[in-house]
């Protein structure tokens, strides 16, 4: 829609350009959730499309997603032989409420700023140990873990003026395995719980919950827990009243789903770590 | 900078903020629609570079040095795209509102996303079609076909408009450009109960481009309902085009006009609103109990029964002695269901474009069902000569009951009369979720008792009507809530009470099925239930307890005497699902974790509402030998033209195209109560028929007259009158006629009265997943008794249609009101309707019957087979799971919640 309040926008194609953050200026990526609600209190967009970012970057050491890159060129994303987490990420693509029309627009980094208890590049990024770099105004960089980055629904710890960079991805985790389970209320609709489980070559195990939750919520062990252990540890670090409560789902049936959701994939890899 | 759109490259500057969809449609590209404005329904659609994109998502300026190209440049030339071609052979769309959208997208796919169009096509929403037809279209599958003259009707002729709709050339209401229009925005309350102590308008007219702020104190002191009927006292006057009390959250308060809708929204912005601010109600129950707040402090002309008790209207109906019903009932079931809103989701929000002619006429240009009866309630709230008032539209993009309604209109009406100038009103998507209508909330109370031997003894029903802030149709629609639902059952006794009330929420109204599918869901489940307890099938069990020809239909009254059994089709009906049913379903193979059943429901509706229901058509002979003819109702995706065509080809021995129209203008002759009650056919379509056989008559006694024969020796002909040895073509007799100063013209009119009855049968077989509540549906089969089916391919679809949208209501849509009475889930995001992947193939089968009143036999089929769907989906759910769930939509969640616990 048109955002009707905006009176300039900037196009720069440098760092050293992404200066003079005031009041009323909001970051666009692919704008895709920007311009699908009233902004009324914003005044200018800095456009960070023009700077030129290399979407996707695979090294040794693991892969380097862009916030720009879109959910397209992530879902092109051929992996490199060896990363047998990749399939996750095409899954995580799936798991858009959005239609495929969207990701040749929507960014990966957008969803992640987005965050939204249901946004699955979250998801996929903090199950694989996603660290955010993040880019402040007076030029110094810090690093977050995703699964910190996400502090709430619609809330972050990004600082005005502050950019979100790139994800990496770190390899030991993209080397590993992963399962993945998501459920909505509609066919292909909004998840109501997406969780994933990695397992690293070290024989380190983790389940991410997203979706149903608040916030992403990763609970790491040294090995494949017993089911009992597992659904223990998820009751302990998600209480009753800690399951998410919207139109999307019932906090009873979030917590039932991911309980049923944690047996199955920890069943998957236990399986695959045979 | 530049610009290439559709190849043609040009410079340009938006708005620094201004998405490609509204730039895309300034510079005349009325072929990419406004669906939701938010990504969510993909109306939009355009390719950038050759890759589908939502415009409304896209900054104007990233398209800049980039490629766009629109509906409008899909096709070569003339050419059309073998899309486009694919969806005019397949009918893929009814109003056509969401068509352009859904061929650019389905026209970009490539292998891989044609074969999962469950995925690929989950970004474009189509309310009308159930996606079947969408579906034909990108699979290649032809449908429509060619009539021969005189042989229209029958035959699958295709909707007229079709090559304007799958072009992007078919105009809807605001596909037009006019100089100097201004842009009207609504300040909308954000107290669901306060008194307006005053309005601070000064800052709001210094913003630039502000050229009025209009409040209670410019509205006309005159209360009406937006709601229109015939009669208009069939609803109540509780309604200001601006009011100094604020009922709802999201109620009106006043409106900015501005040469832009961006300093409109900002004038609205600056208003300073001083409210006193009032207790509210939101639970109907409480706002009936003494001393709950008085909603709307209104004397006897209103209308209101009982204003003190919050209460619009009731119902009472007694027959027999229910409590001797049921001491001799062996089996009684009891049960409390509940109904919530939904919305219409047509795709084409409310708007209008209203300017004063050069005649000093008022024109309205609306999305409407009903342009003859907002004419009339116009000039009786602004105090006008109907005559010095013009209401027109030309397509609709659906409506669905929504458009019954006078919800902008008056205020467009109100700003330009104000101003002199020309304005629009246009709904955000979000308006239609907090400021329009939904379906009236229904708490039903039913309890129905039957002997051992398988006879109804009584049935008794409680209804509460939640009308929201404003009473428009609340009356109504609880009436014909406690009709047909029970009327369609033989029982000797039953007794029915209803309320409709007022609460401090959105306001209900008109919804397809018009209070039905609420009490039809618990009388269904209630009859489900107690065949159950019988050990009947309940196939069995409605067909020994339905109405028969002959038999009075008793519901809270006894059917008025202009209610015949036209004909009947409900022992087909029935018979046709119970034969479909016992054929196993063709699906996956389902794991464990699926319970699996069956369930049924059945409905009754009267063919046309009561009160009268006029339709006027003229039609003459033109100047080429063709016809042309005036209808007055307006077609919203209900595929009326197309039978009208069909009618006046079939009359007139002629082939559609020969049959050119016009329609839905108050500037026609005559009357037209409205596209609405399921009129469309059976009432216009009628009026058609009368008007093309008056001109055949006329017709051949002018030949006989002209060629020195008798009529009896005339026979017209496609294009031609033969008159014994001669042929005067119908071009010649048009000269002849003029010459002679004869007039080759005729008029039909029809008053809406008797009226039939129709029938529709639904079934389902679904499995539910006993570990996340999630249901598929296995089968869907629907029997509908349509009388003589004029147009089997638009029928069927508005069968899929109206089960595509009843499931959406069954499985996921509600309308949210949260603690402080605001709608919590207004957009398309939170309020999930039915995606491609939602809807299952509806097997769709019709009874053979002909109906004494309708033309060519024809009855009424556009609301009803909504009605059945929920009803069916209730009872096929409880024969999986052995849970009778009370409570609509069946969300996963909700059902999980209440299974038996594994183990």
């Amino acid at each position: 829609m048109d955002l009707n309040t905006i009176n300039a926008v900037t196009r720069p194609n440098t760092r050293a350009e992404l200066t003079g953050w005031r009041d009323g200026d909001a970051y666009v990526g692919g704008g895709t959730w920007l311009f699908s609600e009233p902004q009324p209190h914003l005044k200018r967009l800095v456009d960070l499309t023009t700077l030129g970012w290399t979407p996707l970057t695979a090294a040794d050491d693991g892969l380097e997603i862009a916030a720009t890159c879109t959910v397209a060129q992530l879902d092109g994303f051929t992996p490199p032989p060896g990363w047998t987490a990749a399939p996750v990420i095409n899954q995580c693509c799936r798991a858009f409420l959005a239609s495929f029309k969207i990701w040749n627009t929507a960014t990966v980094g957008g969803n992640i700023c987005m965050s939204l208890p249901a946004g699955p590049m979250i998801s996929l990024t903090a199950a694989l140990g996603g660290i955010a770099l993040l880019w402040a105004p007076d030029g110094s960089e810090r690093r977050v873990p995703v699964v910190d980055f996400v502090t709430g629904p619609l809330r972050n710890v990004l600082t005005p003026g502050e950019v979100l960079r790139a994800i990496i991805l770190p390899a030991s985790t993209l080397t590993g395995r992963a399962a993945f389970r998501q459920v909505s209320l509609a066919n292909y609709g909004r998840s109501g719980a997406l969780v994933i489980g990695t397992l690293a070559a070290s024989g380190a195990f983790a389940l991410t919950v997203t979706a149903a939750t608040p916030r992403p919520i990763k609970l790491d062990f040294d090995a494949i827990p017993t089911t009992a252990n597992l659904q223990a540890r998820i009751d302990e670090a998600i209480p009753t009243g800690q399951w998410y409560d919207d139109i999307h789902g019932l906090p009873a049936w979030r917590r039932h789903m991911t309980l049923h959701f944690a047996q199955q994939i920890r069943d998957e890899l236990a399986g695959a770590a045979r | 900078m530049s610009f290439t759109v559709n190849g043609k490259t040009f410079d340009d500057a938006p708005a620094p903020g201004q998405c490609l969809r509204t730039f895309l449609r300034q510079l005349g590209h009325f072929g990419v629609k406004k669906g939701c404005d938010a990504g969510d329904c993909g109306a939009c659609t355009v390719y950038l570079d050759g890759e589908p994109v939502h415009s409304c998502l896209i900054p104007a300026f990233r398209a800049e040095s980039h490629e766009v190209t629109t509906i409008e440049g899909l096709a070569q030339g003339n050419e059309l795209h073998p899309m486009q071609r694919a969806f005019l052979d397949a009918q893929g769309f009814q109003c056509g509102f969401c068509t352009a959208g859904m061929i650019m997208t389905a026209a970009s796919l490539n292998q891989a996303q044609r074969a999962d169009l469950a995925r690929s096509m989950k970004g474009n929403l189509c309310r009308c079609t159930g996606y079947r037809a969408i579906d034909d279209a990108i699979a290649g599958r032809r449908d429509t076909e060619q009539a021969q003259a005189g042989e229209s009707i029958g035959h699958n002729v295709a909707a007229p408009a079709g090559p304007d709709v799958v072009t992007g050339k078919a105009r809807f209401t605001l596909d037009i450009a006019i100089d100097g229009l201004q842009h009207i925005k609504l300040l909308r309350s954000p107290h669901a109960h306060a008194r307006i102590r005053s309005i601070d308008k000064t800052a709001a007219l210094a913003v630039p481009g502000v050229i009025a702020v209009l409040t209670h104190e410019d509205a006309p002191p005159v209360a009406f309902s937006t709601a229109r009927h015939e009669v208009r006292e069939t609803d109540v006057d509780d309604t200001m085009v601006l009011d100094n009390v604020v009922r709802f959250i999201g109620q009106r308060v006043a409106a900015v006009v501005a040469d832009s809708e961006a300093a409109a929204e900002e004038g609205c912005r600056k208003l300073m609103v001083d409210y006193e601010i009032r207790p509210a109600v939101f639970d109907p129950e409480r706002a009936m109990a003494d001393g709950a707040p008085v909603i709307h402090d209104k004397g006897p002309d209103s209308r209101i029964l009982d204003p003190a008790h919050n209460i619009v209207a009731d119902v009472h109906g007694s027959f027999g002695d229910v409590d001797a019903g049921f001491a001799e009932a062996d089996v009684v079931h009891e049960g409390t269901y509940f109904v919530p809103r939904v919305q219409h989701a047509h795709l084409e929000t409310l708007c209008a474009i209203a300017w004063t002619d050069d005649a000093g006429r008022l024109n309205v240009r609306s999305s409407t069902q009903v342009p003859f009866l907002t004419r009339l309630e116009l000039a009786r709230v602004f105090g006008l000569d109907p005559d010095k008032v013009r209401v027109l539209c030309e397509r609709v993009g659906g409506g669905f009951g929504a458009k019954q309604e006078m919800m902008v209109e008056d205020i467009a009406a109100l700003a330009t009369l104000k101003t002199g100038k020309p304005v629009k009103i246009e709904f955000t998507r979000e308006e239609q979720f907090i400021a329009a209508t939904t379906r009236h909330p229904m708490k039903v109370d039913i309890k129905i008792g039957a002997r051992r031997d398988g006879t109804l003894t009584a049935i008794r029903m409680h209804v509460i009507s939640n009308t929201g802030a404003y009473g428009n149709h609340g009356a109504p629609v609880l009436e014909h809530a406690c009709s047909e639902s029970i009327s369609v059952y033989r029982c000797p006794n039953k007794k029915v009470d209803g309320y409709a009330v007022y609460t401090n929420t959105v306001p209900a109204g008109a919804f397809r099925g018009y209070g039905l599918p609420q009490t039809s869901f618990a009388v269904e489940q209630a009859i489900d239930e107690v065949a159950r307890a019988l050990g009947i099938n309940a196939l069995e069990f409605r067909r020994r307890n339905v109405v028969k020809p002959g038999e009075p239909m008793i519901g809270a009254h006894v059917s008025p005497d202009d209610v015949i059994y036209g004909s009947y089709g409900l022992d087909q009906c029935l018979d046709l699902v119970d034969e479909a049913m016992r054929q196993p379903a063709a699906h996956e193979p389902l794991s464990s974790e699926w319970l699996t059943g069956q369930g049924t429901a059945l409905t009754m509706i009267d063919t046309v509402p009561p009160g009268g229901h006029y339709s006027d058509t003229h039609i003459w002979l033109d100047t080429d030998g063709g016809y042309r003819m005036t209808v007055g109702t307006a077609e919203f995706g209900n595929g009326t033209s197309t039978v009208h065509v069909q009618v006046a080809a079939t009359a007139l021995q002629t082939t559609p195209p020969r049959i050119r129209y016009t329609q839905s203008d108050t500037d026609h002759y005559g009357h037209d109560t409205g596209a609405y009650g399921s009129t469309g056919t059976v009432i216009a379509g009628r009026a058609t028929q009368l008007a093309a056989e008056a001109l055949h008559e006329r017709l051949l006694t002018f030949a006989a007259a002209h060629s020195g024969t008798t009529p009896d020796q005339c026979r017209l002909t496609d294009g031609a009158v033969s008159c014994a040895s001669k042929t005067v073509a119908l071009a010649d007799l048009h000269k002849a006629a003029q010459t002679a100063g004869v007039v080759l013209a005729a008029h039909g009119k029809t008053d809406g009265s008797p009226r039939s009855v129709a029938f529709n049968v639904q079934g389902f077989k679904v499995a539910v997943n006993r570990i996340s509540g999630e249901i598929r549906i296995l089968k869907s089969v629907q029997a509908a008794d349509a009388g003589f089916v004029i147009n089997p391919m638009q029928c069927r679809a508005q069968v899929e249609g109206g089960v595509a949208q009843a499931l959406g209501a069954a499985l996921f849509e509600e309308v949210v009101i949260d603690a402080l009475g605001r709608v919590a889930n207004p957009s398309f995001r939170n309020y999930h309707i039915p995606a491609f992947a939602d809807v299952p193939r509806t097997e769709v089968l019709f009874a053979k019957t002909a109906d004494k009143l309708g033309p060519y036999g024809a009855k009424s089929m556009s609301e009803s087979p909504y009605n059945p769907v929920a009803a069916a989906l209730g009872n096929a759910i409880r024969d999986a799971t052995g849970v009778r769930y009370t409570r609509l939509p069946f969300k996963p969640d909700r059902i999980q919640a209440q299974l038996p616990q594994l183990g």
